[in-house]
């Protein structure tokens, strides 16, 4: 057995941050410029990166050709579930002409310069559903350049003129009857001059785009074969479990490692910024060492909140005015002045994001260098967030994106939180003169259900009046609040006037045309890390805009359907999905009856995130207990071109079931400072058996693609809401749902 | 010195290695067996599912210290009944994956539905399934595939 090393742990006070600089201050100081705009996406083109190895054609950093005739696409996007492994491939071979057979995947090393995304401008990461919106032509200019320069080589191979020669489903050939193979023409194409300009197929001209080709990762991912971070092996790796402190901030007053030091495999007990490490030669020892620590935290520290009061203090807040973020007219006078009026205060827990794999990240850390292996989401940040830690160039950390196991948002950390962790572990192993010595970061289930980084708790008041035709006269909508990018790399960008645009995105942008609308924000403070959860601000702003409007359209005396066409006449997309959604779910035609004592209801809900709009309609039965399931949803997604409709039908489906999880059971609470929730038992995922049938349709669409990895989850709780309203005059206010 | 057979591999396991560690981890961590994966630790979510003596049992939570000598271990990477191939075949065909965490688990659970059941209805899948949680919600391509699979069985 390897010898036991411990060392002392001492003062948490003592400084001895010679090689660690700080990390106390997680994204504090990051001064990463992140915009929005398309003047990058004009500047990226083919030839980024002209050159090749020997036998290797390279024409740019997107893609290579080998000898043996595999084209290896390298994707810039995490593949966290979402299909980018597939679509960003099928961009490539769309322009390459190549065969599905021969594309390979590989993930993009970390480098801003050429990996970026299009939309954050000089930044690489995954997000925002952008993935595809920020590739469409990028990855199609790549495929399309490699294509022109393996014909110029044929035509100069075989002397004839560019034009006649024809490349499809992977070979080059001529009416003379050569042919090549990709492979066969890679060393010559590589000689080819890069073209400066390329041009990309019409639409009507795609062989995979509108196709659905099979996903690049499901052999992988059904035999067990796929390498996610918690799969890392490397010769001497260690494994690091960390024990938290209960409450957020909160600091250690005296560490008693005593104990540990019986547990075999344990080598290391380090204090770090977060907690105190475990470092063993497995799992099992690091976290039976972790149980043998003792600490006494310091009681005078650390956030005492309890989410009952901030629930409290925030349905306070609503009654008074916020900052605005939207002003149409007069909406409170409009208000006043109305005939019927409705007024409604909602409730949102915060919510966990609860990947399946626990936050998890591996670290190799020299005094030159730093190696990281993880699901890695946020490149440029976690560069600069790792190179402010160690005092290393951000160009002497080198990232490796794994596949993640579900991430919803979560390891796009702007806090760069457990990475850092992690990097701090290692920090204490180099200072341990053990630079060099792989250590795997592993969260239990606990630790990544109680250590932050929620959906935050909101409530939002909502106040609307009808006129004497039933027509909305007027509309406020309060929300309050934390802020999830305060602090943050992208406070600058999008926190505009005091209004963080991810709080009341969906609210603000509300489509229906009302004449008197006003939406306020009131941005909180409460000691509890926030961070995006899949689609963001839609979680919360979908739910009370969708049931409002509804409720307003039984007030109306109206069909819900026809209430909503009505205030969309100058939103073609929005009501393309609607009529969609509502055309295949018969919505005209009466709901089937249940069986006695059930009651049956049908509900919609139609809603723009990241671009895309989608309309769900959902059908439930109620039991005589006020139990209810979800038995059908019908799902119209109007997201531009349908690259890979296979891969969007997943993703809406996936969504509907993301969505259902929080609408039936996501609650992170709070007492004491404490979270409350541990483990599936008390924080419960939807399972099979509450699985709704579900059908999805695409609008069809010549636009430019967006996003749809988030869209689907926000739409699905407003209309379950509604169908339960239908089937028993319930108006719920307060997520998740429950009836009794 | 406890002898297990694990994907048909006579394994020794070394007397140093605690009683207490639950199966996941010796596959894990000293097998090398990474297909099995770590979801909760508590029998929650189904990620760590393998056969012992070809029952579905949640490794995480089954403690070294409780096999019996010479038991049968079988792991996604040791999967080879017909059931077995046939359910990872029809979760290739209908893209059953998406970030793919669980899908280990659920391949397992699923070829022990169909060994136990040819032609498992509703029901059956519901509560032979309803263990294993996946977060990407891919259930209603679970279900298909598992139908697929029985069909293709014959």
């Amino acid at each position: 057995m390897n010898p036991m090393r411990m060392r002392p742990i001492t003062s948490p006070a003592v400084s001895r941050r010679v090689f660690l600089k700080s990390t106390a201050a997680a994204g504090a100081g990051l001064t990463l410029a992140i915009y929005v705009g398309e003047a990058a996406a004009q500047a990226a083109g083919p030839g980024l990166t002209p050159g090749s190895a020997a036998g290797i054609f390279a024409p740019n950093a997107f893609l290579r050709i080998g000898k043996d005739n595999t084209v290896t696409v390298i994707v810039k996007h995490l593949e966290m579930g979402q299909g980018v492994y597939t679509g960003l491939p099928t961009l490539v071979a769309e322009e390459l002409d190549a065969a599905w057979s021969q594309v390979r995947v590989e993930g993009a090393p970390a480098d801003a310069k050429v990996y970026n995304n299009l939309l954050w401008g000089p930044a690489q990461g995954t997000g925002g559903s952008t993935a595809m919106a920020n590739s469409f032509e990028q990855y199609r200019q790549a495929g399309a350049a490699a294509r022109a320069m393996l014909v110029a080589a044929a035509a100069a191979t075989w002397k004839v003129p560019a034009d006649a020669v024809v490349v499809k489903g992977g070979v080059v050939s001529h009416a003379s009857g050569k042919k090549a193979t990709f492979g066969e023409l890679a060393d010559a194409a590589s000689k080819q001059a890069v073209p400066a300009t390329v041009k990309l197929k019409d639409a009507k001209d795609f062989v995979f785009i509108g196709k659905s080709f099979p996903r690049t990762d499901s052999k992988a991912k059904s035999n067990g074969t796929a390498r996610f971070t918690q799969d890392v092996k490397m010769p001497d790796m260690l494994t690091a479990v960390v024990l938290h402190p209960p409450r957020f901030g909160q600091k250690i007053a005296k560490v008693d490692s005593s104990a540990v030091s019986g547990v075999p495999g344990v080598r290391f007990v380090v204090e770090i910024p977060t907690g105190v490490a475990v470092v063993a030669t497995t799992f099992w020892a690091a976290k039976k060492g972790r149980d043998a620590l003792k600490i006494e935290w310091d009681e005078t520290t650390g956030y005492r909140g309890s989410t009952d009061a901030l629930v409290g203090e925030y349905r306070k807040l609503v009654t008074t005015s916020g900052k605005p973020a939207r002003n149409d007219g007069d909406a409170a006078k409009a208000y006043d002045g109305a005939q019927r009026k409705l007024e409604g205060v909602y409730e949102f827990p915060y919510l966990a994001h609860a990947a399946l794999e626990p936050m998890n990240c591996v670290v190799k850390l020299t005094r030159e260098s730093c190696e990281v292996w993880n699901g890695e989401q946020f490149q440029t940040g976690d560069q600069f967030a790792i190179a402010k830690a160690t005092g290393l160039k951000p160009e002497q950390i080198k990232l490796n994106m794994l596949f993640a196991g579900g991430s919803f948002g979560r390891r796009a950390s702007s806090a760069s939180d457990y990475v850092l962790e992690a990097v701090s572990i290692a920090v204490e192993l180099v200072r341990s003169d053990k630079p060099g010595l792989p250590v795997k970061l592993v969260w239990t289930r606990e630790d990544d259900m109680k250590a932050g980084f929620y959906r935050p708790l909101y409530v939002h008041g909502l106040k609307a009046g009808l006129d004497a035709s039933g027509k909305i006269v007027g509309w406020q909508h309060r929300v309050a609040g934390q802020s999830i990018l305060a602090g943050t790399a992208f406070e600058s960008m999008m926190v505009k006037d005091g209004i963080d645009l991810t709080s009341v995105e969906g609210a603000s942008t509300l489509p229906y045309d009302i004449p008197h609308l006003a939406v306020e924000l009131h941005t909180t403070k409460a000691d509890v890390p926030v961070l995006w959860w899949r689609s963001v601000g839609s979680t919360h702003t979908a739910y009370s805009t969708e049931t409002f409007i509804d409720e307003l359209a039984t007030l109306a005396g109206k069909d819900p359907v026809a209430f909503r066409r009505d205030l969309l006449a100058k939103h073609p997309r929005f009501l393309a999905a609607l009529d969609l959604a509502a055309q295949k779910a018969n919505w005209t035609q009466p709901l089937a009856a249940g069986k006695p004592g059930e009651k049956r209801g049908r509900g919609v809900a139609v809603h723009e995130s990241f671009g895309t709009v989608v309309a769900q309609v959902a059908e439930v039965t109620v039991d005589k207990d006020n139990k209810f399931k979800v038995d059908r949803v019908v799902c119209a997604v109007e997201c531009g071109i349908a690259v890979n409709p296979d891969v969007i039908r997943a993703q809406m489906e996936g969504g509907i079931g993301f969505g259902l999880s929080a609408a039936l059971y996501g609650k992170i609470t709070l007492k004491d400072g404490v979270v409350e929730q541990s483990n599936f038992h008390d924080y419960p995922l939807l399972r099979i058996n509450e699985m709704p049938v579900i059908e999805v349709h695409i609008v069809p669409s010549t636009a430019k693609p967006t996003g749809v990895g988030e869209p689907g989850v926000p739409v699905v709780a407003p209309a379950v809401a509604n169908a339960l309203a239908q089937a028993t005059g319930k108006r719920l206010r307060v997520l998740p749902l429950a009836l009794a | 010195m406890p002898t297990l057979f694990v994907n048909k591999e006579r394994v020794d396991i070394a007397a140093a290695v605690p009683g207490d560690t639950p199966l996941l981890w010796i596959l894990r961590d000293n097998l090398n067996l990474t297909g099995t994966k770590f979801g909760c630790g508590m029998a929650l979510c189904g990620a760590c599912t393998v056969y012992i003596d070809g029952q579905p049992t949640r490794s995480c939570v089954t403690p070294l210290s409780t096999l019996k000598p010479g038991v049968e271990i079988t792991t996604i990477e040791g999967l080879s009944t017909k059931e077995g191939k046939a359910v990872q075949a029809a979760w290739e065909k209908l893209d059953v994956p998406q970030c793919g965490y669980c899908q280990s688990g659920q391949v397992m659970a699923a070829a022990a539905l169909l060994a136990k059941k040819k032609r498992p209805s509703d029901a059956d899948i519901d509560e032979a399934m309803a263990g294993n949680a996946c977060r990407c919600a891919t259930y209603v391509r679970i279900r298909a595939a598992i139908k697929e699979a029985a069909k293709a069985l014959g």
